[in-house]
């Protein structure tokens, strides 16, 4: 095993280079500071799969059982003589896989910046950015404990807040981070109060005790199950509120309004943060808690089950009809993570019935390697041709082969086309599905056809179409040209898509377990023909749709036209959200509380406003003014007291 | 005798040391220069915070009319620091004033009070002690001599102030007239029985509530605040509230025991309208003053959360937060009076594109508001949370979900500054202001405790220690 602190050094070297690029880099040297960043990942990295080698190889295993390892721990803060902040590393097959994942797609993501972000202006703050955010994502897999997962959880949303509003000089871009902020912030505070509620009744933050007590028939399940609030028992309210949190950060439906916005980010901050690494820390947290959500409160797993496949389907169907590249993926990312968490909802603890949570870890792995291929290879795209929009594209299929290669893989892959990887993984889940609700299968094979049906649009429509006109006078110049990115944007492309062909290949049941034990899953060739089918047929109606330009789509559209606008409009989502915070919140709220400060609080400085320069005026203003007022009031709280807790006080 | 006494009233004794100097210093009229005057004042006071480090102890005076322990100790020391680091933020301000020993000589006659107030056994002494601490801070108030917004804060001030007295001082003589004694461990266990000093209980928590700025005794604050030069607001909202807060605390924990379950449903009143009032008129003003006043105000109300659970965490969070509130909100008053004073602007418009010229006051600016709203990991998200479990201990989830809720909202008015500072785009942005050394030093100090004070894990426990025994 790895020593202690070679492990800690694995979310350290990001912090390293983040401060040593703040504090230095920018000023003295900052065109090695991406070198820098990639070169302290790639050792990063490098730990990362030695642990991983380590913990499933060799040391993780005792008897047939993967174990949960705390290499590290210590006291950080001692709340009360019984409850303490402990600061540890826990390792456990999920804290593992996620470790390759953040530090191998981090990788992926600083290397193509270096050739993505060349010239740009603040190119030293970007990689600093970079490495505090890889940082705050290592620190939150490896959490031994809630409370330190929640500020970790904090500073991945304060790094992801930064990159997103990297363009600052763009209002779009301030606007579109402020909202995720909000938003995601909101959620946070549902996280919070569910940590305090759970922490409360278990009398620990720790995660294996935490876990233990509220898992097995303790004194605290009791109370937790006794206490309640509403109808519902004080765990099913933390566990829900602990799942608002994971549903803000993971864009579940309706939290999920600020990641399309999030997409003025710089395309590669999108596949590492918005695709692979940060939306699916709400899946994590949920995987994290597993046992006590599906032993000792199954409702709070429906809840996660239907929040997931509405997500899921209402994403997709919005995917349909984007115009701008990006936001397609962000709303595939969405419908991806609705999976993964649908998944985990149909999942019950241990054995066969584990078959979901399984699946659903399966998913986050391959989906991170595929939906990272797909933001590099959009952000090649956008380099290329100066737009996010469709309608500037097509025909890019001879001019960029190895981007539209890759790209190819990757939506072969999302669809779930054998033998690539997203097929082995959405398998598993449709087979848990089917075998413990049928219609949560239904809605998830539409997706999966909806799915097919809205990434071959995009593929076609960047890559075929019609022939690619450059718009040349407006951007310095482009012509036609064979324009494929540099070696640095194209050698992670090349690799992800590798990954893209061979990571549904590796036996997961055998690692990534509901309960760490081996979970046989037995390959029904049989069951796959529907979904692969359906998939097909998505494909087929994209080509026919999409290969050449046509007027077939747009009757399509007409025809349909409620649904198309509909969706076009991502069913009025944010217009919602809006009334309800501008128009509900301003004037119920908002404006009474604004005339009770004008007439009683400011009504006195209105009076000092209208007779300025009459001193005279003034003085008498000081005199009779509502100092007396403000007695009055004092006076009359007081006798509320005294009403209330004499009188009606027994 | 003799050393016990200076032991026990150590810090009085300073402080009354460092008044007589400063009159002394008047009356001589040696030194010309304000600059040296401005000196040798923060070094007295610098030696006044080290001084309260060394040779404590614990005991009490005049057969129990004034104690000391650790706890109180710590209590003063919090009041040291935060006066010593508003007077180095004065420099600036003070530099061309005319009367500035006497500023210092009241300000410290004002802390010399708090110190008694809060050592106090006796509610005459407790009262002669309030009284101390306020009277003088009226004469502050109306430092600004030219401005007449200064002397309408002094005026309300003191108008108020007076009204308050009176209904405090009728609880104190109801309370005196049933049990026939004014002595903290001699009434407590008299208290309890019949209307009249249930009467005089409502009157006493009235008087400590005007002084906390808690809804609904709170509205002579937002005036107050928004006339007062800014090193006198800063002192108002931390060192003055800091110093009723501790008298507070001991005054239902010692004092008020038999009115427990009473006292717990007159917090929560207060807490609910305190918090909300307090956040939903903090949203609207434009007024930098004004707003910081009302966020204070919802600051308190997380303050009572805390103490309302009744138990030690309770008082020792409360504390915590009082040092981290004492960094964070002194760094923001730090830039407002560096801007007041080199600009006399005090809009939250005016704030417009600050950071163009000034870098580092808009990073201290936005960390200490960051602290204030809560954010981790800054010190202030500590603060509160172990205000909230500890009122959480109590079981009221609608209290303590309000209060969450309104951490979000304070969010949303902390971050609409910060957008001023960094964001907004301003034709005119306030030019580069160049501070005196003692400021960027009391700034800098400031950060750097609105940092790490939460990562301290160390003082929270020393806190709870001393405040269990």
């Amino acid at each position: 095993m790895l020593s202690t602190s070679l492990i800690i050094l694995i979310p350290l070297l990001p912090l390293l280079t983040f401060v040593l690029i703040a504090l230095a880099g920018r000023k003295y040297f900052p065109s090695l500071c991406g070198i820098l960043g990639t070169l302290s990942l790639l050792t990063s990295f490098l730990l990362a799969a030695t642990v991983a080698y380590d913990y499933f190889f060799v040391v993780g295993k005792v008897g047939e059982v993967y174990q949960q390892i705390i290499p590290f721990k210590m006291t950080w803060l001692q709340f009360t003589p019984n409850v303490a902040i402990d600061m540890g590393i826990l390792l456990d097959p999920i804290s593992v896989m996620m470790l390759v994942v953040v530090t191998l797609i981090s990788l992926m993501v600083h290397f193509y910046s270096l050739g993505y972000m060349k010239g740009e202006e603040r190119y030293a703050t970007y990689y600093s950015f970079l490495g505090l955010f890889t940082f705050s994502m290592l620190g939150l897999v490896m959490s031994s404990n809630i409370f330190q997962i929640y500020i970790f959880w904090e500073l991945v949303g304060v790094s992801s807040y930064l990159l997103i509003g990297y363009y600052f000089d763009k209002p779009s871009a301030v606007a579109a981070s402020k909202k995720a902020f909000i938003v995601t912030r909101f959620a946070d505070l549902g996280f919070l109060v569910g940590i305090l509620v759970l922490s409360y009744y278990a009398g620990t933050l720790d995660f294996q005790t935490l876990i233990t007590r509220l898992t097995t028939p303790t004194d605290q399940l009791h109370s937790i199950m006794a206490a309640s609030f509403l109808g519902c028992s004080a765990l099913t309210w933390g566990l829900v509120l602990v799942f608002i949190g994971g549903a803000g950060k993971s864009a579940m439906f309706p939290l999920h309004i600020w990641l399309p916005d999030a997409m003025e980010g710089p395309t590669p901050v999108s596949a590492l943060i918005h695709a692979a690494t940060m939306v699916v820390a709400g899946v994590f947290l949920v995987a994290r808690l597993f046992p006590v959500y599906s032993i000792s409160c199954p409702t709070a797993l429906d809840i996660v089950m239907w929040v997931g496949a509405s997500s899921s389907f209402i994403a997709a169907i919005i995917a349909c009809t984007q115009t701008d590249i990006k936001r397609v993926l962000a709303y595939s990312t969405m419908s991806q993570i609705g999976y993964m968490m649908f998944a985990l909802g149909v999942s019950r603890y241990g054995g066969e019935n584990g078959l979901g949570y399984m699946a659903s870890m399966f998913h986050l792995f391959t989906h991170a390697m595929f939906k990272a291929l797909l933001f590099l290879g959009a952000g090649a795209v956008i380099h290329y041709v100066h737009s996010n929009e469709m309608k500037d594209m097509g025909g890019l299929r001879k001019l960029m082969p190895v981007t539209h290669l890759t790209f190819l893989i990757a939506c072969l892959a999302i669809a779930g086309i054998p033998p690539f990887a997203g097929f082995f993984s959405k398998e598993e889940i449709l087979q848990a599905a089917f075998n413990s609700n049928k219609a949560i299968f239904g809605i998830a094979i539409l997706t999966a056809a909806i799915t097919a049906f809205y990434m071959f649009r995009l593929y076609f429509n960047i890559f075929w179409n019609k022939e690619y006109h450059a718009h040349g006078d407006s951007h310095g110049g482009h012509d036609a040209h064979y324009g494929e990115a540099p070696f640095t944007m194209k050698f992670p492309l090349l690799f992800l898509a590798l990954l893209s062909i061979v990571a549904g290949f590796i036996p997961f049941g055998k690692f990534v377990t509901s309960d760490g034990k081996f979970l046989l899953t037995e390959f029904h060739p049989t069951f796959s023909i529907a979904p692969v089918l359906l998939a097909s047929l998505g494909i087929v109606i994209a080509w026919s749709f999409y290969k050449k330009e046509s007027a077939a789509p747009q009757k399509m559209a007409d025809g349909m036209s409620g649904l198309y606008r509909g969706a076009y409009h991502k069913f009025y989502i944010d217009e919602i959200y809006l009334f309800i915070t501008k128009k509900v919140v301003f004037n119920l709220i908002g404006r009474p509380a604004a005339w009770i400060d004008r007439n009683i609080v400011d009504g006195f400085m209105n009076l000092l406003a209208d007779v300025t320069g009459k001193i005279s005026f003034l003085i008498k203003g000081l005199q009779s003014g509502k100092v007396q007022n403000y007695a009055a009031y004092f006076f009359a709280g007081v006798l509320g007291f005294v009403l209330v807790f004499i009188y009606l006080w027994t | 005798m003799g050393i016990e006494y200076l032991q026990i009233m150590k810090s009085e004794m300073i402080l009354t040391g460092i008044i007589f100097f400063l009159l002394f210093l008047k009356v001589w009229d040696g030194i010309k220069s304000n600059n040296s005057l401005l000196h040798i004042t923060n070094v007295l006071l610098f030696l006044n915070v080290v001084a309260g480090l060394f040779f404590n102890t614990n005991g009490e005076l005049f057969s129990g009319m004034f104690h000391t322990n650790n706890t109180l100790v710590l209590e003063k020391t919090i009041l040291n620091v935060g006066t010593f680091l508003i007077s180095m933020m004065a420099f600036d301000w003070l530099k061309d004033h005319k009367h500035l020993l006497e500023f210092y000589i009241l300000l410290l006659c004002t802390l010399l009070g708090m110190d008694f107030m809060i050592s106090s056994g006796n509610l005459l002494m407790f009262y002669l002690g309030l009284e101390l601490s306020s009277i003088p801070l009226a004469a502050l108030c109306n430092y600004d001599l030219h401005s007449i917004k200064s002397s309408e804060s002094a005026v309300k001030m003191i108008l108020s102030s007076a009204f308050a007295s009176c209904i405090l001082l009728f609880g104190i003589s109801m309370l005196y007239g049933t049990t026939g004694t004014l002595n903290f461990v001699e009434m407590a266990p008299l208290l309890g029985h019949g209307n009249l000093q249930t009467l005089a209980f409502i009157f006493v928590f009235a008087g400590f509530a005007f002084k906390l700025s808690s809804v609904p005794f709170h509205l002579w604050t937002a005036d107050v605040y928004e006339g007062a030069p800014v090193p006198v607001t800063a002192y108002l909202s931390v060192i003055s509230k800091a110093s009723i807060v501790f008298i507070f605390i001991t005054a239902l924990f010692q004092l008020f025991q038999n009115y427990g379950p009473m006292w717990y449903h007159m917090l929560y009143l207060s807490i609910l309208l305190t918090i909300t009032v307090g956040n939903l008129f903090a949203i609207r003003q434009d007024n930098i003053k004004r707003f910081l006043a009302f966020s204070s105000i919802a600051q308190v109300g997380y303050i009572l959360l805390g103490i309302s659970s009744g138990t030690i965490m309770g008082v020792s969070s409360a504390l915590f937060f009082l040092m981290v509130y004492t960094f964070s909100n002194l760094g923001a008053f730090g830039v407002i009076s560096l801007v007041a004073a080199k600009t006399g602007k005090d809009k939250i418009s005016d704030f417009k594109g600050f950071y163009t010229h000034n870098k580092f006051a808009s990073w201290v600016m936005a960390i200490c508001l960051f602290s204030l709203a809560g954010i981790p990991p800054t010190a202030g998200f500590f603060a509160k949370m172990f205000l909230v479990t500890a009122g959480a201990a109590k079981g009221n989830y609608w209290l303590i979900s309000i209060a969450v809720m309104n951490m979000v909202i304070s969010l949303f008015y902390y971050l609409k500054v910060v957008k001023a500072i960094f964001i907004d785009e301003n034709e005119r942005p306030i030019e580069k202001l160049h501070g005196s050394l003692s400021l960027k030093i009391a700034l800098t100090i400031c950060i750097f405790g609105a940092i790490t004070m939460g990562f301290a894990s160390g003082l929270f426990e020393y806190i709870n220690t001393i405040t269990g025994k």
